[in-house]
């Protein structure tokens, strides 16, 4: 489908980029998935304006993004709550709204969670690179020009038929994610959990830890009591593949949870956070209260059947 | 293939690490590469990715296409099934490097710690055939080895917040390439023009697990 000039970009704000779920299929080539780090919002916004779930959406870091609309088009922001405004009016979040040539949609700063997403009907039109349309800062490939976004960029959209029809949609309360510290997340052991003492891991699943803030897309940094290594255990280990929600523990005991930024990595990894709780991961913001509940490997896969089943009932009912 | 020797480790409820031996090794790392290849051939359903290591493959999956236990046996299948260990032929690329000076800040340095001279440096660096083991960092950073004994050295005691896209760095026993400008800890004495990531290229990292890779210094700079 062809891009129709949609969104100017009037003030980038902190961080804003353009994201689908991920690119992944590459990480033999040192490749990192990148994405939008709360899937879960993507997907609902996506199904609000009736797109693919990976359709391309705006991720909004913080607060600050303004944009003006260059066409009538609908939309849905869905995530961390950033104030959303539209003109003069507050945004209904998590339900899908007509905007009008010439309004702009603003993003005043948090009043929960760190990331809001714009999903636009249609999709944010980008080239697909290496199969994903999310930015790879790193590289700087992918999403709009492999950049964050910046003043004066012009937004496409692919041209969805019937876009006005989609205006007024939204979800049930309880399928909105309450997004607040303190958080609790859940965790598998492993894959090197043995490789830390029997006080390191008790610490582990017992400490309340804050988020520091030098936290960025490609991890969350902790702070809290050092997580011990059994005796004579060393730093690092051998490099390997890495996935998003890994736990890493440097020589400093201080916890990393891994995001979307990272294909390999040398320290050892104390858990993995559940895939049903991963989309949480985006939206916690520095100075929060992170603890850790370990499950079994079952009750991980029953959260992420639950959590997949609400998607399927809310993909129906929005068809 | 051989030596079958598998260690299982969980990384969450949707990848599994596969060990295939303790140690950098080429023996253990074309273990990884072989086991790479065969479940790439055996399309487990619900298999979504690899990452191989030096000694390990990370494999990436839908644990509701498949259940991590399940997963377990058909890899381990695979794996002990009979037939062909061959590896495709291995590439050769040679490496242009502008070594020393502003191209590699930390020559002198090197030189100085090792107590022998740049241009033995040099010497040692670009005699030996390295073997990639992996790509991994950044995308299309190939990690190198094994870096002859008189190179081995340790990583800057404070890393670089950027060093610049084509440096060629040294760090233990191992030697890498920059491909984009990023933090980085190693010892870099040189440069090359290689461009070694290309998202629009058809196969996007220059350089693959199991390539072999020779430098090449460029004499016309030398300093």
């Amino acid at each position: 489908m062809a891009g129709v000039n949609t969104f100017e970009v009037l003030s980038p704000g902190i961080m804003s980029t353009v994201q689908d779920l991920g690119r992944f299929g590459c990480a033999r080539y040192g490749v990192a998935p990148s994405g939008a780090l709360d899937g879960y919002a993507v997907r609902v916004g996506n199904l609000l304006v009736g797109n693919d779930e990976n359709a391309a959406v705006v991720e909004i870091t913080l607060m600050g993004l303004r944009v003006t609309a260059l066409r009538d088009v609908v939309v849905a922001v869905t995530g961390g709550d950033l104030q959303p405004r539209k003109g003069g009016e507050r945004l209904t979040m998590w339900r899908s709204h007509l905007v009008r040539e010439g309004e702009t949609i603003t993003f005043a700063g948090p009043s929960s969670g760190l990331r809001s997403y714009i999903a636009v009907a249609g999709g944010i039109h980008v080239p697909s690179v290496m199969g994903s349309r999310s930015t790879n800062l790193a590289s700087g490939f992918g999403g709009f020009e492999g950049r964050v976004l910046r003043k004066g960029d012009v937004l496409a959209a692919d041209s969805a038929a019937d876009g006005v029809r989609l205006a007024g949609k939204s979800i049930e309360p309880e399928v909105v994610p309450v997004y607040a510290s303190p958080w609790r997340l859940r965790v598998v052991w492993g894959p090197q959990d043995d490789h830390f003492s029997e006080e390191g891991r008790q610490c582990f699943v017992t400490a309340a830890f804050t988020v520091s803030p030098d936290s960025d897309r490609t991890g969350i940094r902790l702070k809290g009591p050092t997580v011990a290594r059994q005796p004579g255990v060393e730093e690092s280990i051998i490099s390997e593949g890495i996935v998003s929600g890994a736990i890493q523990v440097p020589g400093d005991g201080q916890p990393i949870i891994i995001l979307g930024e990272t294909a390999s990595g040398g320290y050892r990894k104390i858990a993995t956070v559940i895939s049903a709780d991963l989309p949480r991961l985006g939206q916690i913001t520095p100075g929060d209260t992170v603890s850790f509940e370990a499950v079994s490997m079952d009750t991980a896969v029953q959260a992420l059947r639950e959590m997949e089943s609400k998607l399927d009932q809310l993909r129906r009912r929005l068809k | 293939m051989g030596d079958d020797r598998l260690g299982f480790r969980a990384m969450g409820d949707r990848s599994l690490l596969v060990e295939l031996g303790e140690t950098i090794s080429p023996e253990v790392n074309c273990r990884v590469q072989q086991l790479m290849l065969r479940l790439q051939q055996a399309r487990l359903p619900g298999v979504r990715e690899f990452a191989p290591g030096y000694r390990s493959l990370l494999v990436v999956f839908d644990p509701l296409a498949i259940s991590p236990a399940v997963l377990k046996t058909r890899i381990t299948e695979v794996a002990v099934q009979p037939g062909s260990s061959g590896l495709p032929q291995a590439k050769l690329i040679t490496v242009p490097v502008f070594y020393g000076g502003n191209y590699g800040p930390d020559l002198e340095w090197v030189s100085g710690h090792l107590g022998i001279s740049t241009a033995e440096v040099i010497r040692f660096h670009t005699e030996t055939v390295y073997r990639v083991y992996m790509i991994g960092f950044t995308p299309g950073y190939p990690y190198m080895g094994e870096l002859p004994e008189a190179l081995a050295i340790p990583r800057r005691s404070t890393p670089r917040t950027r060093v610049p896209k084509g440096s060629v760095g040294i760090a233990q026993r191992q030697t890498g390439i920059y491909p984009v400008a990023s933090p980085g800890g190693w010892q870099i004495i040189g440069w090359t023009p290689i461009e070694l990531f290309d998202p629009d290229r058809q196969l996007p990292s220059l350089l693959e697990m199991g390539d072999q890779v020779k430098f090449d210094a460029v004499r016309q700079v030398e300093i």
